[in-house]
């Protein structure tokens, strides 16, 4: 092959390479449009006045670490950031054991089985405004059905004040959550214990394990990479709901359903100060950060106890 | 005949059992669909005032939904509109890139898989955080264009990771048997890859349809006039006031509830095929 030849067919591979990058830049552009941009320009504007002046003067200068400093002299601050680990923890583990429970009883062969789980699905596929505004009917101190129900079997005579008292909002926006995350799960669980090879429970069964045993040492470990998945995912969508909180409590009241996402929201869109807003947005992308390299770690540990 | 009698009065018993799972199953159903009955009951039970609402709508009547239509029919045509703009969008950039990621062993192509599932922990707010800046200086605020493109991000990465899980299995033979025939990478792929790919785009598009329509944080961040719309935000509205009309407002979000109710029964499979296949692979 001479020297000119190669060359070209260099060139050719060149062109090829350039040819299939085509197919994917336009995603590639977007995604860095919209997750990269604002992951940047998050840091950028916490250090930035960004307040409404700005939208007349159109400008915003760099104020080092003021935004930074108003924001953790501010008590809200760690109210919404215990809130929502709260309110992330109590969701997956409420979400979590119904799912798994619902999975577990599905997988039995019985009638109607698969129309029944079908439509189990439709809490998680309503847009979560809506259910939030059904609950919040439902959930009313004076004459939500909840609290007649409750007065109906003698559970509670004078109403329990779900979404009007401090010390109930968050359970009971924990509560919604869990109604909206349990079909969530119990797909994707029900899928992994499909996958379990029924080998494993005839063997299992002639070893004399009960129900519970069968549970603990076969179902379990089988399931266990489902389980990281369902829980990644469950706390990648439950750190960031907003929208839920928003149309049950508006984050009150006295503050007690406030998170680090509603805190974001009012710091930027209601009082105007985007710049106070980047810096609740970016302690917030820095949790999920931390937890997003957990468990990476734990995976690659995983994968270091050998398959 | 010992032998031949046994295993029929197990399935007997076994039948019994399975009525009684059935039965259960359906308890938990009722149990977990009440608020959507309540949220359908009160719908029909005209000029309810909040303290008196039946269990059962003994007199149904669809004057709320007729409420409902005349104030939201707009937002509804506007979710409509922005949720399948969401659907070209995330389709149109996703389906290529899912390709070439799948098929073409590009150099850095499993760091751009892992970014794409990584971009899917990055919070709504913060995103309309920046974008609402980027969006004043672009002139997309209160516009469908701004509104369609923010919400194709929620649709975007879910369906790059299910669409190149589907066609990292197609095997390369098929679009170079097409492009021996003269057809160009591009056209091969159009014709042949697309096709192959339906089930995974239907999923995938559905999928994009049902954030977008959901979506409710970009709709109340990226408009600050009524220009646009969705009912979503138009729900929020509803109740921003104290709200004396619940069976409108209930109405207006059964009306919202509808999508997701109809995708449940005529496309079932895929929903349930997009749930386990988008989050696992």
């Amino acid at each position: 092959m001479s020297a000119d030849t190669s060359q070209r067919a260099r060139r050719g591979a060149g062109r090829r390479r350039l040819y299939q990058w085509l197919f994917v830049l336009p995603a590639l552009l977007y995604l860095v449009a919209f997750f990269g941009y604002p992951l940047v320009r998050n840091v950028l504007m916490s250090f930035q006045e960004f307040t409404p002046t700005t939208y007349f003067t159109g400008e915003s200068p760099f104020n080092g670490l003021e935004n930074w400093r108003a924001v953790f002299d501010n008590p809200l601050l760690g109210d919404a950031f215990w809130q929502t680990i709260l309110f992330t923890v109590g969701s997956l583990v409420g979400q979590f054991t119904i799912g798994l429970a619902l999975a577990v009883f599905f997988s039995r062969r019985f009638h109607l089985s698969g129309v029944i789980r079908a439509v189990l699905l439709l809490p998680w596929l309503v847009p979560m405004v809506v259910s939030a505004v059904v609950w919040r009917r439902i959930m009313d101190e004076d004459h939500g059905v909840l609290n007649s129900f409750l007065e109906l079997v003698g559970l509670s005579a004078d109403g329990v004040p779900w979404l009007s008292s401090p010390s109930v909002a968050l359970l009971s926006a924990i509560l919604v959550n869990i109604w909206i995350g349990i079909p969530f799960n119990m797909v994707i669980l029900y899928g992994g214990l499909q996958e379990i090879p029924k080998e494993l429970y005839e063997a299992a069964a002639l070893d004399g394990a009960g129900p519970w045993r069968t549970f603990r040492s076969v179902t379990l470990p089988m399931l266990r990479p489902v389980v990281t998945v369902v829980l990644v995912l469950g706390f990648m969508s439950t750190i960031k709901i907003l929208d839920l909180i928003l149309a049950l409590t508006g984050g009150g009241p006295a503050d007690s359903t406030q998170t680090l996402g509603t805190l974001t929201y009012q710091l930027s869109f209601m009082q105007l100060d985007f710049g106070q807003g980047a810096v609740v947005g970016n302690v917030l992308i820095l949790i999920s950060a931390v937890f997003a390299l957990l468990y990476l770690r734990v995976n690659r540990s995983d994968v270091g106890r050998g398959r | 005949m010992k032998q031949l009698r046994q295993p029929r009065r197990e399935t007997a018993a076994a039948g019994v059992r399975r009525w009684g799972n059935t039965a259960l199953a359906l308890l938990i159903l009722a149990v977990m669909l009440f608020p959507v009955y309540w949220m359908v009951s009160t719908a029909l039970q005209p000029h309810s005032s909040i303290a008196s609402v039946d269990l059962i709508p003994t007199s149904p009547s669809f004057d709320n939904f007729r409420a409902a239509l005349d104030t939201q029919g707009g937002s509804l045509v506007t979710s409509l509109v922005v949720a399948l703009g969401a659907v070209v969008v995330c389709l149109a950039l996703a389906a290529p890139a899912a390709y070439g990621l799948a098929q073409f062993g590009l150099r850095g192509g499993r760091g751009i898989v892992f970014g794409t599932l990584i971009t899917q922990m990055v919070p709504g707010i913060v995103v309309a955080n920046a974008l609402y800046s980027a969006y004043a200086e672009l002139g997309l605020v209160n516009s469908y264009l701004g509104l369609i493109l923010a919400d194709a991000s929620l649709g975007l990465p879910f369906a790059i990771v299910l669409l190149r899980a589907f066609m990292v299995s197609i095997p390369s033979e098929v679009v170079e048997a097409a492009m021996v025939d003269g057809a160009n990478r591009f056209t091969a792929f159009v014709r042949i890859v697309l096709p192959m790919s339906r089930n995974a785009l239907i999923t995938s598009g559905l999928f994009a349809f049902l954030f977008a329509w959901a979506d409710f944080i970009f709709a109340l961040t990226l408009n600050t006039t009524d220009d646009v719309k969705p009912v979503t935000l138009g729900i929020y509205q509803f109740i921003g006031a104290h709200v004396s009309d619940w069976g409108a407002v209930m109405a207006t979000a059964v009306l919202s509830a509808i999508p997701a109710a109809i995708l449940l029964v005529v496309a079932q499979k895929y929903i349930a095929a997009g749930i386990a296949g988008g989050s696992i692979k």
